[in-house]
């Protein structure tokens, strides 16, 4: 097979070369992963915080079933929903685009992952800790924010390094919402150009180079914060 | 809930639509499964061989796969093929290769933990009673690794059933496309989406329930 890669140099017919184009993309890949990763960590390690309180039943049993439910649900049909069914559902929901969506899909998604995470790690600090701060008097409040969370967050790193990567590749989903990331630009260019070969070979080193890139900032976030003696916590693999 | 109207669901349209879609869900599922694991312990072999020659192209194929998107693989795997031999193949069979080929990198990955969670001893315990490469691996080795590790090769199984979704991408006719296809012939396209939903959710959490019964179960014979 003979492989032309001046077609990443022809014009799209809009005035930029797909090589642009396909960077423009890579830009959208990169948003979509970094705001959904802002919404997942945000209520990720509220939810998974939630799910260990010591004397509130109900916000665990809610935690809980949040998880559940954004877990077992496919993050495709989950996009359908945000995309499709909420601004049925709430009329005022139209105006947001659709790029916003996407976020709080895939965020929501991952959130239900990494609450799980935090929810590991609390519980696997030793129960000294908890105790500890109590009878320094500690409130519940500062007991979490001044003694486990910050250990919490310290141990379970390695885990959210692979939740990270899988950030990257589950933003591709966003293709079926016509969200002009790398995925679509692939669909799109490789129809266009005929050149299904060069441009699958471009994508897909740009989201090998990402997932690389990636795994390489959060090893050294690793090696910086991590607590000498503690194994790692947190879930068994699994996932894309 | 402002318009949503859910009475046009009977049993003849989930029968005509939504059965066949499912079935073939179920089928790459177990398809995938079988043949990932089969692949994947292969790959974790070849990897654990301490053979350079046969560890660096299954390294490679496992990180590789790992680090490229599933919906890239299916769409990549459909649009080349007719490339590369020909002729076009169908939707089914193309996410059936695209899967096994897919999900034996995630599976060789737990494989690997598994057999690297078998004691050396007890390898050197195969070695020293005569027992070959292949009779140490297949008597000894394995079929531990494979009970410790089955919890997590379930639970893999119940999100690649969530990903057989992504066929949607090369328009499969699966679970998904079934309720899409109703929704879209009734127009009702967002009921048929709740609905999707919920029956992805049912079987989803009901496995995952069993799981961690079965996870339970495992523990105390241990």
């Amino acid at each position: 097979m003979n492989l032309d890669w001046k077609v990443f140099l022809n014009d799209d017919g809009g005035g930029r070369t797909y090589l642009e184009w396909m960077i423009q993309s890579w830009g959208w890949t990169l948003s979509v992963a970094l705001g959904a990763y802002v919404v997942a960590m945000v209520v990720g390690v509220l939810v998974g915080t939630v799910r260990t309180l010591p004397n509130s039943p109900w916000l665990v049993k809610l935690g809980n079933a949040w998880v559940e439910l954004f877990r077992n649900i496919p993050l495709l049909v989950q996009l359908f929903l945000w995309y499709f069914v909420v601004p049925k559902i709430f009329p005022a929901m139209q105006k947001v685009p659709g790029f916003a969506l996407v976020v709080v899909a895939l965020g929501l998604f991952t959130s239900a992952r990494i609450a799980e995470q935090v929810r590991a790690g609390i519980q696997a600090l030793p129960k000294g800790q908890r105790y500890a701060a109590s009878a320094m008097g500690f409130t519940t409040w500062q007991s979490y924010r001044y003694v486990l969370l910050p250990m919490c967050m310290r141990i379970i790193m390695p885990p959210l390094t692979s939740e990270t990567m899988n950030m990257l590749k589950n933003s591709s989903v966003a293709f079926a919402v016509s969200v002009a990331e790398l995925t679509w630009f692939y669909t799109q260019a490789a129809e266009e150009t005929s050149r299904g070969v060069e441009i699958f070979l471009g994508v897909t080193a740009l989201y090998i180079f990402s997932a690389f890139v990636v795994n390489r900032i959060m090893a050294y976030i690793e090696k910086k914060i991590q607590i000498p003696g503690f194994i790692v916590a947190g879930g068994t693999g699994g996932g894309h | 809930m402002g318009g949503l109207d859910l009475s046009f669901v009977n049993w003849e349209i989930i029968s005509k639509f939504v059965v066949n879609g499912f079935w073939f869900s179920v089928q790459l599922t177990i398809i995938a499964t079988l043949g990932g694991i089969a692949l994947g312990t292969v790959l974790a072999l070849m990897r654990l061989s301490g053979n350079k020659v046969l560890a660096l192209p299954a390294t490679i194929y496992v990180n590789g796969m790992r680090s490229i998107p599933l919906v890239m693989v299916i769409l990549g795997f459909f649009l080349l093929m007719p490339f590369l031999i020909g002729r076009p193949i169908g939707a089914e069979l193309s996410a059936i290769i695209t899967f096994v080929a897919f999900e034996a990198a995630y599976f060789s990955e737990i494989m690997r933990a598994g057999i690297q969670s078998i004691p050396r001893g007890q390898v050197h315990a195969g070695q020293a009673v005569g027992m070959t490469y292949s009779q140490n691996m297949r008597l000894i080795v394995l079929p531990q690794a494979f009970r410790n590790m089955l919890p997590i090769l379930l639970t893999q199984t119940i999100i690649l059933f969530q990903d057989t979704s992504l066929v949607y991408a090369i328009g499969a006719y699966d679970l998904l496309k079934g309720f899409t296809t109703a929704g879209k012939i009734y127009g009702r396209p967002e009921e048929a989406y709740i609905l999707a939903a919920v029956v992805y959710f049912v079987i989803c959490f009901g496995l995952s329930y069993m799981v961690k019964k079965l996870q339970a179960k495992i523990a105390i014979v241990r």
